[in-house]
């Protein structure tokens, strides 16, 4: 096994994974609110982003800023709609709702796209790499995938802490009725939110349409590999998500490493570790 | 003077309890009112309802001529009625001057600025990138009443400003807003453990007791035998 090049592969995956996570965690992070469906989202926009793509004709990563714009809409219009009614009432409602969400999804999905395994073809990228000295190369496109979770981090953590819109996003999760009367408009806020994790969830369906095949049934894994890399890098800082991400990346890299079958074993027992050990993640900035 | 608020028989719930049964009061122009009575007597909650945080009936409340009484809370802020909370409920996530700039959010134009709320309470201004958390409990109070002005209230309603602050503390605090208040014409209601700070700050008082009025009138006028047997209603 050659460490550099594992630990260098495990990063670049761990950037999808981050992916999955920030768009979870802009929910949780304001809502207190845990998307059940979130994994079959992020299924659904990659069928999305294939049908774009189809029916424009334009590459995959220009049809990003497309599903992402698509996606925003239909999660504002779905929080407004649908998830505002189950807040307010306890953690019981809105996992019931997202949960039954994730089933209609799957089952529709399966129903119009059937069980067959999809991917998204990359014109040109698709074998592309770069040297990165001592023999090593990295892919362009994990490079390019990694970039963009950065990217996105980046803007998150702008987005939450040095504007306005943050300052509600933040208040209106710390005390809900306070904010109401300072004159936040909750509801609105929360609509916003959702759009904002809907755009994330579509970035991250198009990368993960490339990255590997997928079928309407792999929703809950991906919620799973969101999940743990949150509670891997903590909530309250999406670089502490990122860093998750990549933690289970690297973690996954060395069991495939090891051992072909304990890939996703090996993420799995480094999430459990942190969960024993730090409950509260690695870079935790909020309790 | 007229009345800028105004309740008509305005009943409120406090949880699954009713706390308040009935209570017609008002605020004049420019004036402030004082709220006492024993813990439990509905002081908290019709500020509450005041604000938005209950459900009344339209025209249980009307502030300036419009029944408020089943808006909610945001528009209430936007029409300018600000509420210092019991207990502060800063938000703990947002630096003193994020805290401060929520008040803003109701969107009303006005005098009040960060700038001026730290000329109010210089100490504010050395905190500013502070967490509420690492402040004084006086401080805490500071930026709870600073958040409140910068909404540019005509209502301003604080909820036991006192409550846990050191004597010397609540003294400043209570004749910062008494300046502010003054500056800005705003009208104050203050609920007020301490009777004597509550009659000295205000024009005049009620006493709740049970959910309602028992006693009302000019601060200056209220004995301390008659608020002692509203107090307890004996």
């Amino acid at each position: 096994m050659n460490w550099v090049d594992t630990i260098v592969q495990g990063t670049l995956l761990g950037g999808l994974y981050a992916l999955f996570a920030m768009g979870l965690a802009v929910i949780y992070g304001v809502m207190r609110q845990i998307n059940i469906a979130h994994g079959d989202f992020i299924v659904l926009g990659a069928y999305l982003s294939l049908g774009l793509i189809a029916a424009t004709g334009l590459h995959p990563f220009l049809v990003i800023p497309l599903a992402a714009a698509v996606f925003a809409l239909f999660g504002y219009a779905l929080q407004r709609g649908l998830l505002n009614r189950t807040l307010g009432g306890g953690i019981l409602a809105p996992l019931v709702v997202t949960y039954g969400l994730a089933i209609v999804i799957e089952n529709v999905l399966q129903q119009t796209q059937s069980a067959d395994a999809r991917s998204i073809k990359l014109p040109g990228l698709d074998t592309a790499s770069l040297p990165i000295g001592g023999g090593l190369a990295v892919g362009a496109f994990p490079l390019i995938m990694f970039v963009v979770a950065a990217a996105v981090a980046l803007v998150l953590e702008i987005v939450f802490n040095r504007t306005r819109l943050g300052v509600a996003f933040r208040a209106v999760s710390d005390d809900r009725e306070i904010a109401s009367i300072v004159g936040m408009r909750d509801e609105r806020l929360f609509g916003y939110a959702s759009a904002i994790s809907f755009a994330v969830i579509a970035i991250a369906s198009v990368f993960m349409g490339i990255k590997f095949t997928f079928t309407p049934s792999l929703g809950p894994n991906f919620l799973l590999y969101a999940f743990e890399a949150i509670v891997i890098g903590g909530m309250g800082s999406f670089y502490g998500t990122l860093a998750g991400g990549v933690i289970l990346g690297i973690a996954q890299a060395i069991g495939f490493a090891i051992n072909p079958g304990w890939g996703i074993l090996a993420g799995h027992l480094v999430f459990l570790a942190v969960l024993l050990v730090r409950p509260t993640g690695l870079f935790a900035r909020t309790a | 003077m007229s009345a800028l608020l105004e309740t008509h028989a305005l009943t409120a719930y406090y949880g699954d309890f009713q706390a308040l049964f009935g209570i017609d009061a008002e605020v004049r122009d420019g004036e402030c009112v004082a709220l006492i009575g024993a813990n439990g007597a509905g002081k908290s909650t019709f500020l509450r309802a005041i604000a938005g945080l209950g459900r009344s009936a339209p025209d249980a409340i009307v502030f300036d001529g419009t029944r408020i009484g089943a808006k909610s809370p945001p528009e209430i802020a936007a029409l300018g009625i600000a509420l210092v909370p019991e207990g502060r409920r800063l938000f703990a996530s947002l630096s003193v001057e994020e805290n401060l700039s929520t008040g803003t959010f109701n969107g009303r134009k006005g005098p009040w600025t960060t700038g001026r709320v730290y000329e109010l309470f210089p100490v504010l201004a050395e905190k500013r990138r502070a967490s509420p958390n690492a402040l004084s409990g006086g401080q805490q109070q500071m930026v709870a009443i600073g958040r409140a002005l910068m909404a540019n209230p005509r209502l301003l309603m604080c909820d036991e400003v006192s409550l846990g602050l050191a004597p010397a503390v609540v003294k400043d605090v209570y004749a910062a807003l008494r300046r502010a208040c003054a500056e800005s014409g705003v009208s104050v209601v203050i609920v007020e453990q301490d009777i004597d700070l509550a009659c000295a700050m205000s024009q005049r008082a009620y006493c709740f007791t049970h959910g309602n009025v028992s006693l009302s009138g000019e601060s200056g006028a209220l004995t301390r035998d008659a608020i002692s047997a509203a107090y307890f209603g004996v």
